[in-house]
């Protein structure tokens, strides 16, 4: 559990930031949002001691972490970024290796981890010995990402983690991230400036401006319950296909059909979202239609897009009355 | 009855011993120097790669020291630490720190700040970061640095011979002086190859993948001390007086030669040069050194000149020489330049010298002030009726006769003067006259007759009893091989003498060169 008491840091003249608290719960992912300059990255570093607060305390599990040297916090902190920082005259296996051996591992324990990891990540498994620059973008950021989970870390922090990849590696990456085991113990706060990831990723999000905690939420709760007229306007642009993403087919399921039938393997599950399950029903031809179960009822419903379509609008109706 | 001319490689082996001594002394120098600049400069440049507020000033100052020339460098040391190794190797160090300092810097500093960024977020140490990130990282850069430092040593380590360090610098100067162009190359050639292999080798280290060469990395500050280990320091005096040469007294059968064979003189010698010669013997560096007889710093340092009781230094009376041509081409100027004939003898030379050697009064001032006081000063006439073009070799007395000339032939004659002086040395002077650069400058017979016309050795001892004998062998030679005539003398005779310390000289009775080696064989 990492706990930001009224932190707050000044670069001369600038207040980068401003009085902020919050806290992450064990096995929590907060995703930092904003735009450049809010503080989100600043605030980041605060939590490795790359930048020391200027006011306000920061405390891991309890214990505030300015009480021992800044490289014995760190080693027990997993650190992604957006250029990766893989040294560029380590091999992969030495790159993934570097906080191993600050920790003073064996070299069988060494290299049985990096394999595990090799293999994890999908690497090619003759990568071992090339040079970060002999990569993909792509490749290059899983090494980041191994490098940093390699010491099995309790909390990774990640700087805008897919920031400089393409739009195809970076969404293909994003999605094996979100289905690694390896991932879903930790406790995980991103810096991002892209809301549709922020959305992907987050448990909860923190949206900064200026330096301070415009709102602290979940997905859900931004999209709905927007405390200020900036937090509204942030997300509009991209309102539709947001709540395409965090609206379930739970949410709708009373809006759906009545056509109850036997559940069966292939059923995807209630917590799809509504943008997954459209992917699912355009891809499946001129008569889309599907099923879907409900995990505690047993009852699943097939439906095709229309359908899908009419209960999401029934749903928002309902939300703007709430 | 010219000696038959030697072809350079025979020199070179002739001189293989001496030529391997100054090869070994130079690499030594350059390794020396090197490898302290390196301990120097590393640090300075992580120092302020670390603190960004200090790179201005430091940089700053290293440029400055950079911009010294070499020789005045040389110059400051002497009265910090002496002549010899010492001030040589600081010297150089100087030179080699500036591109050491900023190649460093600029490849710390020119790192991706995210791998540093990426370093500390992994939890290393500050020296854990410099060592397996930062400076691996701009290892490239830094080697340039060292080559382009080993670069500049190797030439400046030439000059160490000025300061009696030794080098290939001894047979470059002592060639120029001597006018022996394959001394000159049996010096030049070396050091421009040492220059390029040392060059080559470090490009090829630059090159080389780190990344294999963990384990023997170690091995290249090792190297770089072993070939320092080369340079043995002159050792220690095993006579107690110490003697300083110029590297042209050094090769001269009427300089040191000439005292081994006829005297049988042994002094503990090293070869320096003439700008800080008198200095280093005031500053009781060294107690005998080979000045001129009519140098003023004679008078300045309190130097007493040994006599050349069994006579090896020949005469050199100062005339001007000139161009055949030019005398035909200028109607009128032999009988100004003969204005001075006879004029300036030895003490009346010195004092003129320790004017401005010692009082640093300007050669013109102190040509005026001269002219005046004989009565033939006269005002310039400003005419426009061709130039006449002076040179001088690059000292004192030749400025001060130079400016002479320059005010009698622009009181006496319409011609215009162009003064070519500080031509560096006899051999320099010489072919700027051949080849018409200059119309004339005043030379010594004594250097005609050794440097320039070189005739048989048995010659030179009948003739260089006598001073008449001398300028009239000098004067009818130079006619017949370069058409280059001899004025008449102007009076004083600048030979070749041993002087110590007056105060020594009396302390320890030693008057002439015989008294000298009588001294030594017994001490």
């Amino acid at each position: 559990m990492i706990t930001l008491a009224e932190v707050s840091k000044n670069f001369g003249n600038t207040r980068a930031v401003n009085n902020i608290s919050f806290t992450v719960a064990d096995g929590e992912t907060l995703v930092l949002l904003g735009t450049s300059g809010c503080g989100k990255t600043t605030t980041l570093k605060m939590i490795n001691r790359l930048i020391e607060p200027d006011a306000g305390t920061i405390s891991i599990n309890g214990q505030q972490i300015n009480r021992d040297k800044p490289e014995l916090l760190r080693r027990k902190i997993g650190y992604v970024m957006q250029n990766t920082g893989l040294f560029p005259h380590y091999t992969v296996a030495e790159n993934i290796a570097v906080v191993p051996k600050l920790l003073k591992w064996d070299k069988e324990k060494t290299l049985g981890r990096t394999l595990e990891l090799i293999e994890k990540f999908r690497l090619p498994k003759d990568c071992m010995e090339l040079l970060p620059h002999q990569l993909s973008g792509g490749q290059q950021q899983r090494v980041g990402l191994a490098r940093a989970l390699v010491a099995d870390p309790d909390i990774v922090l990640m700087d805008e983690p897919f920031g400089a990849l393409d739009n195809v590696t970076r969404s293909g990456i994003q999605s094996e991230f979100k289905a690694l085991e390896e991932l879903k113990r930790k406790t995980i706060v991103m810096v991002t400036h892209d809301v549709q990831e922020a959305f992907e990723l987050a448990d909860r999000i923190c949206l900064m401006d200026h330096g301070k905690i415009v709102q602290i939420g979940t997905p859900k709760d931004l999209l709905y319950k927007p405390v200020s007229e900036f937090a509204r306007k942030f997300l509009d642009s991209q309102r539709l296909a947001l709540e395409f993403k965090v609206i379930t087919i739970k949410d709708i399921w009373e809006f759906l059909p009545l056509k109850l039938i036997k559940s069966e393997e292939r059923a995807l599950s209630s917590s799809t979202d509504v943008w997954s399950a459209m992917e699912r029903l355009s891809s499946a031809g001129d008569y889309p239609v599907e099923l879907f179960s409900d995990l505690e009822t047993k009852q699943a419903k097939r439906i095709n897009f229309q359908e899908l379509s009419t209960a999401f609008h029934f749903y928002k109706q309902r939300a703007k009355y709430d | 009855m010219i000696e038959q001319q030697q072809t350079l490689w025979s020199f070179m082996t002739e001189q293989s011993d001496k030529l391997l001594t100054q090869t070994l002394q130079h690499l030594g120098l350059t390794f020396v120097s090197l490898l302290l600049a390196i301990v120097v400069g590393l640090p300075l440049g992580i120092l302020i790669a670390r603190r960004r507020k200090l790179a201005g000033s430091v940089l700053g100052i290293a440029g400055i020291l950079q911009t010294i020339p070499s020789i005045a460098l040389l110059g400051f040391m002497i009265p910090l630490l002496g002549i010899g190794a010492k001030p040589a190797i600081v010297a150089l160090l100087i030179y080699a720190l500036l591109p050491i300092i900023r190649n460093t810097y600029t490849g710390i500093v020119g790192i991706d700040r995210h791998i540093i960024e990426a370093a500390n977020a992994l939890g290393m140490s500050r020296t854990q970061v410099l060592l397996q990130v930062e400076l691996p990282l701009a290892l490239p850069v830094i080697l340039a640095g060292i080559r382009t430092a080993t670069v500049i040593n190797v030439g400046v380590a030439t000059l160490a011979s000025f300061i009696a360090a030794g080098g290939l610098g001894e047979f470059i100067f002592g060639g120029i002086s001597l006018n022996n162009s394959n001394m000159i190359l049996a010096g030049a050639i070396p050091a421009a190859l040492l220059a390029v292999i040392l060059d080559l080798l470090l490009s090829g280290i630059q090159k080389l993948d780190f990344r294999k060469l963990r384990k023997i990395r170690f091995l290249f500050p090792l190297f770089i001390l072993l070939v320092g280990g080369f340079y043995m320091i002159p050792a220690t005096s095993d006579t107690s007086l110490r003697a300083g040469f110029t590297p042209e007294f050094m090769g001269r059968m009427d300089g040191d030669l000439g005292l081994r064979s006829i005297y049988g003189l042994k002094i503990h010698t090293t070869v320096i040069s003439d700008a800080v010669m008198y200095k280093a013997a005031y500053e009781k560096e060294l107690d005998v050194i080979s000045g001129y007889s009519t140098d003023g710093r004679l008078k300045a340092f309190g130097l007493t000149i040994l006599k050349d009781d069994k006579g090896i230094f020949p005469p050199y009376y100062a005339a001007p020489i000139v161009r055949q041509a030019s005398l035909e081409k200028f109607p009128g100027l032999k009988a100004v330049l003969n204005l001075l004939a006879g004029k300036i003898n030895d003490s009346v030379m010195t004092d003129l010298n320790y004017r401005t050697d010692y009082l640093k009064q300007t050669p013109e001032r102190v040509a005026k002030d001269f002219l005046i006081s004989k009565g033939l000063y006269k005002s310039p006439r400003n005419g426009h009726a061709g130039t006449i073009r002076i040179g001088s070799k690059i000292f004192g007395e030749q400025y001060i006769l130079a400016e002479m000339y320059r005010m009698l032939i622009k009181g006496n004659t319409d011609y215009e003067v162009a003064t070519k002086t500080g031509l560096g040395g006899t051999k320099i002077c010489f072919d700027a006259l051949r080849n018409d650069q200059i119309d004339f400058y005043p030379e010594y017979t004594g250097t005609g007759l050794l440097v320039l016309l070189q005739p048989d050795p048995e010659l030179v001892k009948s003739i260089t009893r006598d001073k008449d004998r001398t300028y009239e062998y000098v004067k009818r030679a130079f006619q017949k091989k370069y058409q280059i005539q001899w004025l008449t003398p102007i009076g004083f005779n600048n030979s070749y003498a041993l002087m110590m310390r007056a105060k020594q000289s009396k302390v320890l009775n030693v008057t002439t060169i015989t008294a000298l080696k009588n001294y030594i064989d017994h001490n």
